[in-house]
């Protein structure tokens, strides 16, 4: 059996824990996050392509907005904010 | 703007672009390898753990490890300049990449969507989308998943979501049974894809693989709670916490295009070392037809030859390569979309999800650059890609030009002069 360890991040102002070595985008959906961004009109959004094409997936992450959650790796420390 | 620089440059680190990168530098050439990614392998060698990999995966991956490809991850071309340039936003820094001879473009594919009425709801995933995700660390163990879409990406993905612990209820492939059936049999030649069919397929022996059937529309307040389907005759209403639907691949050739390459559709054309018709620009792999990883790694290894002025080697290798030509036709004909999918979206389904533009407004334009110009449909920051290959299926609409920047970034990356001498972000070059 494989242990994964575990990284601590700020999502949406929480303190959380994830799995290390795994996209934020996957983070983000494991803890039940189904609202990544809200389209222009202002409906909920969660990726779709999964590899950096659709940019439905755009988060901050630590500060820079519009990043793609599944082109980035979780860290210890991470802070995240969705709703974008 | 920091630059670097190589004899021949490559696009793209999946199998293509490392058998390239493998090949030029085994013929003494210096090699960068770029890639959007965290680490080489592309989508169908995504891994977070390499021993999981099939064996010939990991057996390019030590190759890479052992050679001297300088890899740069974490990298997306913006732009491409006419001085054999590109112009790279690697982790929101402005980076120049030169190729003293050869550029190779190992783009890949993008999923094809087709639009319907609850496709923008949350939880509703690509085929292929599922599978990267899945990757990267999703958990859908005790989900409730439909699989609805058409081509042969369908079964890998089912195999791997009923592994993951999904509960996985259907997957429904929209050609009918006649065609592929008669695409199976076609692949006589191929032992090696009957394995993987079959093997994919004892992946999720417990749950239905239905052809003739698609996706009607999908629903839920917040985000997807289930998903009506037909087989033509009735309809039938599953609960669902995860849709994948995808309709089969497109070649990713924006950056081909915008050097100007010419191309056949979406696919960028090549001759027999894979030179595209600008000089000394080649493309291997699934930019130039969907055929598949075996086809994907030779056509790296004749355009990594070629690149490295290796005609001679180039060509023998080139000797090779089934005519494979007819695979990628035989795949498009089988798995073409269905009349009734044109159907499918209500005058309200958006078809440009970065836009929110609707299906009605776009009807009453006559083209890609019209409806562009009036509606901003494919001006969002996915640039076209999700939205246009829906546009041509609708209303047979063209392709339009490709303009920088392939991918939003940020104006210090696009405005940043040549001649600066900003020091590198090495902590992303091995």
């Amino acid at each position: 059996m494989s242990v994964e360890s575990e990284v601590g991040l700020t999502v949406d102002g929480e303190t959380v824990s994830s799995a290390a070595d795994i996209t934020v985008a996957a983070a983000l959906l494991n803890l039940g996050k189904w609202r990544f961004r809200r389209s222009v009109s202002g409906s909920p959004r969660t990726p779709l392509c999964g590899m950096g094409t659709c940019h439905e997936c755009l988060v901050t992450v630590d500060g820079d907005r519009h990043r793609r959650a599944c082109m980035i790796p979780v860290r210890a420390g991470m802070r995240i904010e969705t709703d974008d | 703007m920091t630059e670097w620089a190589a004899s021949v440059v490559v696009v793209g680190a999946g199998p293509a672009g490392i058998a390239a990168a493998i090949r030029a530098e085994g013929a003494g050439r210096s090699v960068i390898l770029i890639d959007q990614a965290q680490r080489p392998g592309g989508q169908i060698w995504r891994h977070r753990d390499r021993a999981a990999l099939p064996r010939q995966a990991r057996s390019w991956l030590q190759r890479l490890d052992r050679s001297s490809v300088r890899l740069l991850t974490g990298a997306s071309v913006v732009d491409a300049e006419p001085s054999s340039r590109l112009r790279v936003d690697l982790g929101g820094r402005p980076l120049g990449v030169r190729w003293n001879d050869a550029l190779v473009l190992a783009t890949g594919s993008h999923e094809r969507f087709v639009p319907f009425p609850g496709w923008t709801l949350p939880g509703v995933v690509g085929v292929g989308g599922a599978q990267a995700l899945l990757k990267s660390g999703m958990d859908v163990a005790g989900m409730e998943v439909v699989l609805a879409g058409s081509g042969p990406l369908l079964l890998p993905v089912a195999a791997t979501l009923s592994r993951a612990g999904a509960n996985l209820t259907l997957v429904a492939e929209q050609a009918p049974l006649g065609r592929v059936i008669r695409f199976g049999a076609a692949l006589w030649r191929s032992p090696s894809r009957w394995l993987d069919a079959a093997r994919y397929r004892a992946g999720f022996l417990r749950t239905p693989y239905r052809t003739g059937t698609w996706v009607l529309r999908a629903e839920g307040e917040d985000r997807v709670r289930e998903v009506t389907l037909t087989d033509g005759d009735g309809e039938r209403t599953l609960p669902c916490d995860l849709l994948c639907t995808g309709f089969g691949l497109t070649p990713a050739s924006e950056l081909a295009r915008l050097l100007g390459c010419a191309t056949d559709g979406w696919r960028v054309k090549v001759d027999g070392v894979q030179a595209t018709s600008e000089d000394g620009v080649y493309c291997a792999g699934e930019a130039c037809g969907i055929a598949g990883a075996e086809i994907a790694i030779l056509e790296g290894e004749i355009a990594g030859l070629a690149a490295a002025g290796d005609r001679a080697g180039a060509e023998r290798l080139g000797r090779r390569r089934p005519p494979h030509d007819r695979f990628v036709a035989g795949l498009a004909q089988a798995f073409r979309l269905r009349e009734e999918l044109s159907a499918l979206p209500a005058g309200t389904t958006l078809v440009c999800r970065c836009e929110d533009v609707p299906l009605e407004r776009l009807r009453d334009f006559g083209s890609t650059r019209e409806a562009k110009l009036h509606t901003r449909a494919g001006m969002g920051p996915c640039q076209g890609r999700i939205c246009q290959p829906a546009l041509q299926h609708f209303f047979g609409w063209g392709i339009d030009s490709v303009r920088p920047p392939l991918f939003p970034t940020s104006l210090s990356v696009l405005a940043a002069p040549e001649e600066d001498e900003s020091p590198p972000p090495p902590t992303s070059i091995t």
